[in-house]
């Protein structure tokens, strides 16, 4: 049952990815992508579950070095996306 | 049980504010707001992470979170928009790390208990991607970066060892998931084929090709953390994940789009050297700095059509000095660029935004063609193969059929370019001994400069 239920949770978000991407202007692909990046640093909610284990050694390494990686792509990810997002500007903000 | 029924709602919420974040950065308007939306889902997704895991010690946690923060926030202030496209290839990577080593560290998590089969599998694929995406991504960089020769490089037996490569990776991960163990000879196998294959995956594809393998690597780094979510059954990072990997897929689908190339084309052919196009001949027209500025003053709509060698020559801010003084003088001024200009999807609307260019003004490859003949002067900076006319004219020319910016139909076209070499794709331009074009040699930036003391 929690195949398919994470299944399912698969297949929606796949299809609500591609409706929702697909609306977003070329003038906006890098943030994208660079905001993408930022998602893709969930990871960390699952690096935890290792990082924070005393019962094996080589597991909380492992999990410290994921903890590292995924936390560059969040911190990073967003805080360049924000940067790029702040110099577009439009022609009557100013 | 009933802190798992929490994280899981704090993870419904997380997921809610993704999708919105997203939707929001469907205009530039909405777009830094659906960012900080987007933040602030991955905050209560890592707390509820964090508390859920019921970790006993944290020491490891703060460390590595430390680390993070460090080496982002330094990467993310100090890095130069022109060089954007490297940091994407760097965080791609980083991304596919953390998925490998997620995989990787739930096996010693689960050690002693019974590994299920479908836990197996998506461990394997978690390390198989993530691995892919962290060497892929490395080399890419170093490509981007020109640290490493950015053409394709293209051996015989290339085909027959990544083969051999694949097969083995299948045969290593059957075997490993019939006995998992984290000690299991074919897991350490699968590591190191796994990042051998980015290696052998990125060679071959050349550096003009790079917005591509970068969008790809997106897509992988998604990927790979929705196999982390499988193998930690942990649905948020299925829904975040999958978000990333459609979005990655998308980009790659329009950048091969924009190229007229299928994907496999682009990932196993090597582009370059094969076809043979004509030689191009004719007279190439020269002008002056003065005289530019003359029939600059005079034109009622510009155009400029910016390509990598803006970012080079950094000429993103006296462009858009230029574009103001045409502003100001009467003329209509835009800018289009095509989808594959530049290193990563995006790239020149980037620039030119932090240059100060107001987002109306940016027009994409399809809104500007059906009018470019209303445009006076079209200004080629740094582009080449993006508005080559062999393109639509020579079904010999190893770019036949990609769309371009028909800049050779605007009633005149200024081409910046330091030299006659051809292109990144190494293809010889019609355009420049066309009639209606006038060659501006020299640095871009020192060119636009000196039209600029002109107008004075």
């Amino acid at each position: 049952m929690d195949i398919i239920f994470l299944t399912f949770i698969l297949v929606l978000s796949v299809f609500l990815g591609f409706e929702l991407i697909s609306k977003v202007p070329a003038t906006l692909h890098t943030p994208l992508m660079s905001g993408a990046n930022a998602i893709s640093g969930i990871t960390l909610a699952g690096a935890f579950l290792a990082a924070g284990a005393t019962n094996n050694d080589m597991a909380s390494w492992l999990g410290g070095a994921a903890v590292a990686f995924a936390t560059i792509n969040v911190i990073g990810g967003y805080l360049v996306t924000d940067r790029m997002l702040g110099m577009f500007k439009s022609k009557r903000g100013k | 049980m009933d802190i798992e029924i929490y994280t899981n709602l704090a993870y419904i919420v997380a997921a809610a504010l993704f999708i919105f974040g997203l939707k929001m950065l469907g205009s530039p308007a909405t777009a830094r707001r659906g960012n900080a939306f987007s933040s602030m889902a991955m905050l209560i997704a890592v707390i509820a992470g964090l508390i859920g895991s019921q970790a006993v010690s944290y020491e490891v946690i703060i460390v590595g979170i430390l680390i993070g923060a460090l080496i982002g926030t330094l990467s993310a202030r100090l890095v130069a928009m022109t060089s954007m496209p490297e940091l994407v290839a760097l965080f791609n990577g980083s991304g596919g790390a953390s998925s490998l080593l997620v995989g990787w560290a739930t096996l010693y998590y689960l050690e002693g208990d019974v590994v299920p089969t479908f836990t197996a599998a998506t461990i394997v694929l978690a390390i198989l991607i993530g691995g892919l995406t962290f060497t892929g991504s490395l080399i890419a960089y170093g490509k981007l970066s020109e640290r490493i020769n950015s053409a394709a490089l293209v051996f015989s037996g290339q085909r027959v060892l990544n083969s051999a490569l694949l097969l083995a990776i299948v045969a290593c991960a059957y075997l490993f998931c019939i006995d998992p163990s984290a000690t299991s000879v074919y897991l350490y196998a699968l590591l190191g084929l796994a990042l051998l294959l980015g290696v052998m995956a990125v060679i071959p594809i050349g550096g003009a090709d790079m917005p591509v393998v970068i969008s790809l690597l997106n897509s992988y780094s998604g990927i790979a953390a929705c196999a982390a979510g499988f193998a930690v059954g942990n649905n948020i990072l299925i829904v975040a994940g999958a978000l990333v990997g459609a979005s990655g897929i998308i980009l790659t689908n329009i950048m091969c789009k924009a190229m007229n190339r299928s994907l496999a084309n682009v990932l196993f052919s090597g582009f370059g050297a094969a076809k043979t196009a004509k030689a191009v001949e004719g007279e190439v027209k020269p002008i002056s700095v003065e005289d530019a500025y003359y029939i600059l003053e005079a034109a009622s709509n510009v155009c400029f059509v910016p390509g990598y060698g803006m970012a080079v020559a950094q000429a993103q801010h006296v462009v858009k000095e230029l574009g103001k003084i045409l502003e100001a003088n009467g003329c209509e001024v835009s800018y289009a660029i095509h989808p594959v200009a530049g290193r990563m999807p995006g790239h020149m609307n980037v620039l030119l935004a932090e240059a100060d260019v107001p987002y109306e003004q940016l027009v994409e490859m399809d809104d500007i063609n059906p009018r470019i003949e209303n445009v006076d002067v079209a200004i080629v900076i740094g582009a080449n193969d993006v508005v080559n006319p062999s393109a639509r004219e020579d079904p010999d020319s190893p770019i036949y059929g990609m769309p371009i910016i028909n800049v050779d139909q605007a009633r005149t076209v200024f081409v910046l370019k330091r030299s006659m070499a051809s292109g990144f794709s190494g293809v010889d331009n019609p355009l420049f001994f066309g009639e209606n074009t006038r060659m501006l040699f020299g640095d871009a930036k020192e060119s636009i400069s000196g039209v600029i003391g002109e107008f004075g």
